[in-house]
């Protein structure tokens, strides 16, 4: 059994320790807006918070959130009203949408230290969460967007 | 359902729950189709194509989008063609997914299949027209109700006007009164609306998927879970035809949670109540497999054998286009420019690995899928498990990236085999190692062109000789090559010089199979050939000390093409010398001829770090020809998509087999673009017509000959090998 926090929620899950983070999120407690994508931390589609800082969820054994506040994306506050996820709509930066939460999530650590960003802070920051359909300029223009609190 | 029992089916549902129309009739663009012996096109002159819109009482006007969405945003601009023609205020529209049926057939494919950026073009006329003939019926219904004559009346966005009387009603309270009539009235093509009348078709609305994609909530096949579902996973063997001979199932259903071991026609899933359990067991599982249908292929060898294949002349191969004598226009030429081109597998990388759902009950199957290829899942799921294709519900999800890669349908066939085994729903997903190593991959490709030119440096042949692996048999089955008299209509796409004034052309494929499992990918042959086309004419232009944009334009055909490739010039700024950066030009068509193609030109901006031999794109301009674009943001983020498809195909993609097995195995050691590769792209639509042309796949192929020609016009040097790979880039410097 492991205990955790989840979107400000107290939950309690029967997975080993070992279990990644990803799979208690998706499987056991059925938050499947956080995606699968490699398993090896090498494309940050399942990109959460933990303790507010970016985590690959698929690399993150469950033991090591226990204790620990986990955001996911339906967890970002504000919901459809987030600064970043009204950008994303607005400048429609998704195309296929697997990848988008994990970006969000990504970009969203991003805006809470750098409130201003640069194309090349950014293009540097996200550089961990891949697109296959290539929405990385959609992704700045949406950062900025949000930066600018339009 | 038999096609011929739609076509007679009509539906009445009036009252409380509103007014629902389904249409029929014939495909109406039959004139079109009458072209070459059409592949992916066999004729226009289609089975019934019905579509389906519900209006309710309280004016919501529901629409069904008659294919899956997977990033292209055809779930939106679908129902928006039809919606345009019906008049409907669109705010009101609701989205629906269509059922999997033949009323909701592609007319070109005759099946629900999205490919070749084909959605839009081929649904274009029968949704204008189902959307005019909804519009008919509601105007018939206040005709007869006001005892006004129908000439009378209009619409304004969801209301029938009678400017007459002024008396005006919404389309909410006719459905309450309406009827649909026995016989649907006719449409035809010249009682459409003038384009110049379109109110939502070439203006931006909403995509209809985003927001739900921004909050996490659309489901994708991998994301679905019922009650009682079991979950797997599939190791596939390393080749075609390699099936299992011996595994360690029995000691990994020891362990806790796995609950079943089942050997496939071509693969073993491991099956189990959770998934880590499942994934855990996948780690331990252990195969022996039997040899495949090709040799222990090893790719690095093969791109040499498959170059001297394209060289030798006297190895024939299939003639997959000829216009005049190009063999004898080349032998009585009074020189001849030769080069070769060679390019690597790729694989699709869609962000979404493998996955799909599937339940077996005594009622039927039912599926969760993301597929492009739904019609045929119904299919092939009906033949597994033995029931009519009625009795097969396919649920069309939105798919994490298809590319291509969702047109093979090898993960629905298994679920539904697993399905059946275990009796329970099940989910089965792929591993992202095992989506890799069942890679479906675009075919390497060598290329040997041969190029006649007279005492003036005009041209006057063309030869291209290309050896690479098939699709078409993998995709479609044997016959399928054989009923095109063996022509391989997805490898050999865009090979010819159509657009360029050459008065004699020759194509000729040399096939090489090998067991290596193969799919279409974004833009097919149009990527590997665009690059060894636009990689010459570059080298005639530079031969001839003419510059590469001028000299397209003078060899260039038609109107068409010489505007994108001027728009292209004054974007880029072609004729201003850049410090540190040179710059490169493609042309390149998508489409069938006889559908209408679409055309770009792009030009790529590249900085080339000489010492690693790195190249680095810094911006493209492209320029791009779509004819009438539905939803003109949305099609330059698909154009935008192709092209940096383009460049992470041309920089980094590459995909290596070796004794017979993908090499590759994560996104660690088969490399995409990523945020920090990606250049600044900027592209302009050029309007021409009143067709919407494909956009999906536009530009990929301008991306690769761009690059190469830019880092040539830099050094003297041609970059004939794709990927350009830091290796290659120097040995290309070096040479």
């Amino acid at each position: 059994m492991i205990s955790l926090t989840v979107n400000d929620r107290p939950v309690t899950v029967a997975a080993e320790p070992d279990t990644p983070l990803l799979w208690v999120l998706r499987e056991h407690l059925g938050l499947t807006g956080t995606k699968y994508g490699c398993g090896v931390a090498a494309c940050g589609a399942c990109t959460v918070h933990l303790d507010g800082a970016a985590v690959r969820a698929c690399a993150l054994p469950a033991s090591e959130a226990a204790g620990r506040a986990v955001t996911t994306i339906e967890g970002l506050p504000g919901g459809a009203q987030n600064p970043l996820v009204r950008a994303w709509v607005a400048v429609e930066a998704p195309q296929c949408g697997y990848c988008q939460t994990g970006q969000i999530m990504q970009a969203a650590t991003l805006l809470a230290r750098t409130p201003q960003p640069s194309r090349a802070e950014i293009l540097a920051h996200m550089d961990g969460n891949l697109c296959r359909c290539a929405s990385y300029n959609q992704i700045v223009e949406a950062i900025q967007q949000a930066a600018r609190g339009a | 359902m038999s096609r011929t029992s739609t076509l007679g089916r009509r539906g009445v549902l009036a009252g409380a729950t509103g007014l629902a129309l389904a249409f029929a009739f014939r495909g109406p663009e039959s004139a079109e189709a009458a072209g070459p012996a059409a592949l992916d096109a066999p004729s226009l002159n289609a089975p019934a194509l019905n579509a389906y819109v519900r209006i309710g009482p309280d004016g919501t006007i529901t629409i069904q989008a008659p294919v899956p969405e997977m990033g292209q945003g055809s779930d939106t601009s679908l129902p928006l063609i039809l919606a345009e023609e019906l008049d409907a205020d669109w705010s009101r529209v609701r989205i629906a997914t269509a059922p999997v049926r033949p009323a909701f057939d592609s007319p070109i494919f005759r099946s629900q299949f999205v490919v070749a950026s084909l959605s839009v073009r081929g649904y274009w006329m029968p949704l204008r027209i189902a959307g005019a003939q909804a519009r008919r019926v509601l105007l018939e219904a206040v005709a007869a109700r006001w005892g006004v004559p129908v000439a009378e009346l209009t619409t304004e966005p969801s209301v029938v006007v009678h400017a007459a009387s002024g008396r005006r009603i919404s389309y909410g309270e006719v459905a309450a009164f309406a009827t649909v009539p026995a016989t649907l009235p006719e449409i035809t093509p010249a009682a459409l609306k003038p384009v110049s009348a379109f109110r939502l078709i070439g203006r931006d609305v909403p995509r209809h998927d985003v927001p739900a994609k921004a909050l996490g909530q659309t489901v994708f096949a991998i994301d679905v879970r019922l009650p009682g579902m079991l979950h797997a996973t599939v190791a596939r063997s390393p080749g075609l035809g390699a099936r299992p001979v011996s595994h360690n199932g029995a000691e990994l259903l020891r362990r806790p949670g796995i609950t079943h071991v089942i050997p496939l026609d071509q693969g073993v899933a491991i099956v189990g109540e959770r998934i880590e359990a499942v994934l855990a067991a996948r780690r331990a599982l252990r195969v022996q497999w039997s040899p495949g249908e090709g040799p222990a292929h090893e790719s690095d060898a093969a791109l040499a054998s498959y170059l001297t294949d394209a060289r030798d002349t006297s190895r024939s191969g299939v003639t997959a286009g000829r216009a005049g004598e190009a063999a004898q226009a080349i032998a009585a030429a009074a020189r001849v420019h030769t080069a070769e081109f060679a390019t690597d597998y790729v694989y699709h990388a869609q962000m979404e690995p493998l996955a799909c759902v599937a339940s077996i009950t005594a009622e039927g199957v039912e599926i969760w899928d993301g597929t492009q290829w739904p019609s045929q899942v119904r299919d092939e799921a009906a033949r597994i498990a033995g029931v009519p294709a009625e009795r097969v519900k396919v649920n069309m999800l939105t798919m994490g990236g298809g590319f291509g890669r969702r047109a093979a349908i090898d993960t629905s066939i298994e679920t539904v085999h697993i399905a059946k085994a275990v009796g329970r729903p099940v989910k089965v997903m792929a591993t992202r190692e095992d989506d890799i190593a069942n890679a479906h991959a675009r075919p390497m490709t060598a290329h040997r062109i041969d190029v006649g030119l007279d005492a003036e440096g005009r041209i006057t042949g063309w030869r291209h000789r290309l050896a690479a692996d098939l699709v078409v048999p993998i995709l479609y089955g044997r016959g399928r090559l054989d009923a095109q008299r063996g022509v391989h209509h997805i490898v050999t796409c865009h090979a010819n010089v159509a657009q360029y004034d050459v008065p004699a052309t020759l194509t000729e494929h040399v096939y090489r199979e090998h067991g290596v499992r193969t799919a279409p990918w974004r833009g097919i042959g149009a990527g590997p050939n665009a690059f060894a086309v636009e990689a010459v004419i570059d080298d005639l232009a530079r031969q001839a000390r003419t510059d590469p944009l001028a000299y397209r334009m003078a060899l260039l055909r038609d109107a068409r093409a010489k505007a994108v490739l001027q728009a292209v010039g004054e974007m880029a700024d072609w004729g201003r010398r850049r410090e540190g950066t040179s710059l490169g030009i493609g042309f390149a068509r998508l489409g069938l001829p006889q559908l209408g193609e679409s055309l770009s030109a792009t030009v790529a901006e590249v900085a080339l770090d000489r010492a690693h031999g790195r190249i680095r794109v810094l911006r493209l301009w492209c320029a791009a020809d779509i004819g009438l674009a539905v939803q003109p943001r949305n099609a330059m983020r698909q154009i935008e998509g192709s092209l940096l498809w383009g460049v992470s195909s041309a920089l980094t993609e590459r995909l290596t087999f070796r004794d017979g097995a993908v090499q590759q195995s994560n996104f660690t050691d088969y490399e995409v673009l990523r945020a920090s590769d990606t250049p600044e792209v900027h592209v302009r639509l050029i309007r021409s017509g009143e067709m919407p042309l494909p956009a999906g796949e536009l530009g990929l192929g301008t991306v690769a000959p761009a690059i190469s020609n830019a880092v040539l016009a830099a050094t003297g040097r041609r970059l004939n090998i794709m990927p350009f790979t830091p290796e290659r880039v120097r040995a290309a410097l070096a040479a």
